[in-house]
């Protein structure tokens, strides 16, 4: 309970950290609910199970080399 | 370069991660940096009672507490970027890097956030002991947080302590400390964060003289400066002495990188180190016989000196590494980048043989070829030998920007110091102009510094094992230039309000 309040208590009587607060927020949405979702899928998330990330990733680095 | 990929998605990725990186690197050296000044100003209200260094070390934890907030969680969209521009690594190391990223997680950002929270409410609600060491505990866990962001890059730049499973793709560990306590991982910890303490010595010493410039504050802005100059001191001591470690360790691990920040094609015994010189721009390839400088002031012998420690040892060109046949500090002779190029690719070919094969024997007899010729895997994807070269005029321009504004940091600090306990300084108007103008040389010094290690190890993503040709996902060039210009946008506009914030912070003073 104690604790609580000290938490409580602290963030009641910000100034400048309820703007950074509203700063911070702003930016873990945008972060994670924008660019994670729309511009930052994991690439091989496309792949149902390791087995096939292997390979995927295998093919990849065996393709890419020149005359392998 | 590659065949198989545009190469303009290989430019865009690093841009952004570039970018991104940079722009992370503009907080963190701060929160280390100034975490230290404050801590040591409330040491300072600990041990006297005096009212004056609790107000003190309160206007700087503000500071702190703004940048902090600012900065916060902007490395993680290097994470994001590791998993969507960069997956065929990611999956490449993934057990080793994720390791330290996760120790790094877990251990360290919940220290911080932990104690940061007694940092900032615990005034007068906690005893002035368990407040200090809430102090010097979030200090520590940001310390800690960058000690194993460190270990990770330590680890590309020289892998250590891994062994490749053919059957995952992937390295797995070997062995946790020959990761966590690589040379090169301590000599890049430490170094890097000094860097981050002469940026917070310098920031409190240039925001402390822009109050003595407005005639406000002067017992505050004195006291702060003599603090800020002295830490600076050390900070720069010391930073030149694991600066001398770094590059003993760049000169036996990663010689090119070594060869680029000096310009130096031809490798000869009692190599000198270039002081300030100018690179001739007619010299395009590394063997067409034009001098690589229009002039240069040479230290003479210096640089066999801090690449063996030894004034007349040999320091090989990038000549002389793409062209092999030199000896070598283990007694053996180096290889040309052709025959490394050919042990490349036979190692890819093994891994595809061994991914291929049905028998055992054919498993067995690929995996041994893997084996031998693994720590060559990278240049198998490298086209000419001198794709090995990265980009010679930016690493050694960045590391002389590096130097030149460092020692001219440590004589700004110690004039500063000599001025300030003489109590001179208040009326050195010039001074202080110098000092606030100095905060952003110190930025561009540490910024300087990430530019010699991460553009002098190209083309590597993992040094000798992974290209960053290889490394890359296999997106278009646009998508990667979409969210490069979304993150140049976002950045800006987060920079931005933390100026604004910070700015209004600084205006309204400790009182």
């Amino acid at each position: 309970m104690r604790i609580f309040r000290f938490y409580r208590d602290g963030f009641r009587n910000m100034t400048i950290g309820k703007t950074l607060w509203l700063i911070i927020l702003i930016k873990l949405f945008v972060m994670f609910a924008i660019l994670k979702v729309f511009f930052f899928p994991d690439y091989l998330g496309q792949f149902d199970n390791p087995p096939d990330r292997q390979e995927y990733v295998s093919g990849e680095l065996i393709r890419r080399a020149t005359n392998p | 370069m590659i065949e198989t990929i545009n190469t303009s998605v290989i430019d865009w990725s690093r841009a952004q991660f570039a970018l991104t990186a940079i722009y992370h690197w503009l907080f963190v050296p701060l929160t280390l940096g100034l975490g230290i000044v404050q801590a040591i100003m409330e040491t300072f209200y600990y041990k006297t009672g005096n009212e004056f260094w609790k107000k003190t070390a309160r206007f700087w934890m503000k500071i702190f507490g703004i940048n902090f907030a600012i900065g916060v969680a902007t490395g993680l969209i290097l994470e994001f970027e590791f998993g969507t521009n960069w997956s065929n690594y990611s999956w490449f190391v993934g057990d080793i890097f994720g390791a330290p990223l996760a120790i790094e997680g877990i251990v360290a950002f919940f220290m911080e956030a932990t104690f940061i929270a007694v940092m900032f409410f615990g005034w007068d609600k906690v005893s002035k002991g368990f407040h200090l060491a809430s102090t010097w505990l979030t200090v520590l866990g940001a310390t800690i947080s960058a000690f194993w962001i460190l270990v990770a890059n330590a680890w590309m730049q020289y892998p250590a302590g891994m062994q490749f499973n053919p059957d995952t793709v992937r390295n797995e560990m070997a062995s946790f400390w020959e990761v966590a306590l690589s040379p090169v991982a301590l000599n890049k910890f430490f170094h890097t964060v000094l860097s981050g303490w002469i940026i917070g010595g310098m920031f409190v010493v240039g925001i402390a003289s822009w109050f003595l410039l407005k005639k406000r504050e002067t017992k505050f802005a004195l006291e702060s400066i003599k603090i800020g100059a002295v830490f600076g001191i050390v900070a720069c001591v010391l930073s030149v002495w694991t600066g001398d470690g770094s590059a003993h360790q760049v000169a036996q691990r990663q010689p090119m990188k070594l060869a680029a920040m000096e310009g130096l094609y031809e490798g000869r015994e009692g190599a000198g180190l270039v002081g300030v010189g100018l690179l001739n721009p007619a010299k395009e390839q590394y063997n067409d016989g034009k001098d690589p400088f229009l002039f240069k002031i040479e230290l003479p012998k210096l640089l066999s000196f801090f690449a063996a420690r030894d004034i007349d040892a040999y320091v090989p060109g990038i000549t002389n590494i793409i062209e092999g046949g030199y000896p070598q500090k283990d007694g053996t002779v180096a290889l040309s980048a052709e025959e490394k190029i050919a042990r490349g690719k036979q190692a890819i070919q093994a891994l595809a043989d061994y991914r291929s094969a049905t028998g055992d024997s054919a498993k067995q007899q690929a995996h041994a070829t893997l084996d031998e010729h693994f720590r060559y895997f990278g240049y198998g994807y490298l086209k000419k030998p001198s794709d090995l070269i990265p980009p010679v005029g930016l690493t050694f321009y960045a590391f002389r920007v590096m130097v030149i504004l460092g020692g001219f940091l440590l004589l700004l600090f110690a004039a500063v110091t000599y001025l300030s306990y003489k109590n001179k300084f208040e009326t050195k108007r010039w001074l202080q102009w110098t000092c606030f103008i100095s905060i952003f040389l110190a930025i561009i010094a540490g910024q300087a510094g990430w530019v010699v290690a991460e553009v002098g190890r190209q083309p590597w993503a993992i040094q000798d094992i992974l290209p960053v040709s290889a490394a890359v996902s296999n997106l278009s060039a646009s998508s990667v230039q979409i969210t490069f210009f979304i993150f140049l946008a976002l950045f800006t506009v987060l920079l931005l309000a933390e100026l604004k914030i910070m700015i209004n912070a600084i205006k309204k003073g400790p009182n």
